[in-house]
């Protein structure tokens, strides 16, 4: 997956989760919880879907790499590299 | 829907223990992530303390008294939009007691305005406890009692204390003595928006969570009471129920956690550290309710939909368990609770100790019942003079009963104090497997807790089906 890959599969994935998300704002440098009033349930909602889709383990000490729409697509971009 | 005993297969990838609103939210959430599901339930109906019973005509809610707002998104996301759309808002909420009597939504615009203008506390305060309760998370420091907490904020203030205590002692047992993080959290919650409950009742939200489940594909045995979980090397290998061994990778117990620790699993499967945290949880205390049932063609006014009501001069966390106690609530179903079926039913709920009624020989029993029925009776009166000639069926439930029906450790209604929930988190830790959702340390308790519990277990489970030592 292409970084730009990993940007639309967060999108899409949060997208499910609040229909309402405005992603054409979005700062990809800033925290994904303070622009789109995301909570921790949805943090969980978005590690479950990549384990779902990806066969992804995020360890819970690497949750806070999900922060950001940036820090998501340097996280998992070596962990997508083959998907 | 339901599967026949016999006809269970003898291997699943996971069984779930026991159908709590945790229970049903778990194995909904393992057979969205594909996982071959099996729930399994002691008694004849899903939903644990979500449950109801019919009398007469009338159907009595045991535990739909108000849930926050949260439950909103929550149903939509781990259950489905129609759930979602059958949330409405409680819009009155009464407070009547020897310090104050008044009436609120319930929501941080009308406490605040209540706090500032009726109990006199100016606003910086008022903003400053708001924004500290709402920043409370529960991995912060414990050491702050909500005693503390109120002193800081409210000194001296017995009547501040008693309107920001009262409602969350009846909604999950805590107490001014527990960590202030348990009642920010849950306060936090109902001040969000307000107070909420579901329209249709208690039967129609497991029925549309069972039709769900059977749609997610999930297996479901009622009157299957699990008598024990298999355990080899600190792995977990199955169950078994009534006589009959099945194999899974993993088991969601939504048993009480002491119960799954010390009667599913038995306390030689555990390291002795961990039983040392686990012999020192304390279960919450349990209840005492009282059901009335006005005649079919009688009406009662609108008197509010849920009252805090108290005889008692301060509020104390003792007075509110003791036998006679002077404190209690009425969860009032007017016909708007299940459109269509247009019945009045009264829900009075007392907190309750299980000693102070398992002790009594059966005779006493059976007097104190009538008791606290009559007491209530007189309580109620006060609140719809008149009601006692309209009513058609009235019944008692003790700490007993809640015993009876979910087998909790000493009846609790409402889990564990917060040490449960460490122990409940590192369960699969002691064994390999093996996961615990129910209600544990206070802020995991309540409907929304509970489910939104479910799902963070699901998650746990999820991961380890998936990893290599689950394979």
């Amino acid at each position: 997956m292409t970084r730009n890959d990993i940007k639309e599969l967060i999108m899409e994935i949060i997208a499910d989760i609040d229909e309402d998300a405005d992603f054409d704002s979005l700062k990809p440098d800033q925290p994904l919880r303070d622009q789109l009033d995301l909570d921790s349930m949805d943090f969980l909602d978005i590690v479950m879907e990549l384990r779902k889709r990806h066969k992804l383990q995020i360890p819970e000490e690497d949750y806070p790499q999900l922060a950001s729409l940036d820090s998501c697509v340097n996280y998992l971009e070596p962990l997508l590299k083959d998907a | 829907m339901c599967v026949d005993h016999d006809k269970l297969s003898d291997n699943y990838d996971v069984i779930i223990i026991g159908s709590g609103l945790g229970g049903l939210t778990t194995a909904n959430r393992l057979a969205y992530c594909g996982h071959r599901v099996l729930l399994l339930e002691f008694h004849h109906q899903l939903g644990g303390l979500a449950t109801w019973f019919k009398r007469r005509g009338h159907i009595f809610d045991i535990s739909l008294h108000g849930f926050p707002y949260g439950m909103v998104k929550t149903c939509k996301k781990y259950w489905n939009r129609e759930i979602m759309q059958s949330i409405v808002q409680l819009k009155n909420i009464v407070f009547d007691n020897p310090q104050f009597s008044l009436r609120t939504t319930f929501t941080r615009e009308d406490f605040t305005s209540i706090l500032r203008n009726y109990f006199k506390i100016p606003q910086t305060t008022l903003d400053r406890f708001f924004t500290t309760v709402a920043g409370m998370n529960f991995y912060d420091d414990q050491s702050m009692t909500t005693r503390e907490l109120f002193d800081q904020f409210f000194p001296g203030r017995t009547d501040v204390h008693r309107l920001l205590m009262e409602p969350i002692t009846y909604a999950n047992g805590s107490t001014l003595d527990d960590p202030a993080i348990t009642y920010g959290i849950v306060f936090s919650n109902f001040m969000n928006k307000g107070v909420y409950t579901f329209e249709g009742g208690t039967d129609k939200l497991i029925r549309m969570m069972t039709d769900e489940l059977t749609k997610s594909g999930v297996t479901i045995c009622t009157n299957a009471k699990v008598d024990r979980i298999i355990v080899e090397d600190k792995k977990v290998r199955g169950i078994v129920t009534r006589g009959k061994t099945i194999s899974a990778r993993a088991v969601v117990s939504n048993s009480g956690i002491t119960n799954t620790i010390y009667d599913l699993v038995g306390r030689e499967g555990f390291s002795d550290d961990f039983l040392e945290k686990a012999d020192a949880i304390r279960v919450n205390n349990s209840s005492c309710q009282v059901y009335f049932g006005i005649k079919k063609d009688s009406v009662i006014k609108d008197a509010g939909d849920l009252l805090f009501t108290s005889a008692s001069p301060r509020f104390d966390s003792e007075e509110l368990l003791d036998l006679h106690t002077r404190s209690k609530t009425f969860s009032i179903y007017y016909p708007k609770t299940r459109p269509g079926h247009d019945r009045h039913t009264i829900v009075a709920s007392m907190n309750s100790r299980f000693d102070d009624w398992s002790l009594m020989d059966e005779a006493t029993y059976k007097e104190q019942k009538k008791r606290l029925i009559d007491r209530t009776l007189i309580d109620l009166e006060r609140y719809f003079p008149g009601v006692r000639e309209k009513i058609d069926w009235m019944e008692a439930a003790t700490p007993k009963t809640f015993k009876r029906y979910t087998l909790h450790t000493l009846g609790t209604s409402f889990g564990t104090k917060f040490e449960g929930l460490d122990v409940s988190r590192s369960l699969y830790k002691e064994i390999a497997g093996l996961f615990h959702v129910g209600s544990v340390g206070i802020i995991m308790s309540g409907w929304l807790g509970a489910i939104n519990y479910g799902v963070i277990v699901a998650n746990d489970a999820d991961g380890f089906l998936r990893s290599a030592t689950a394979q």
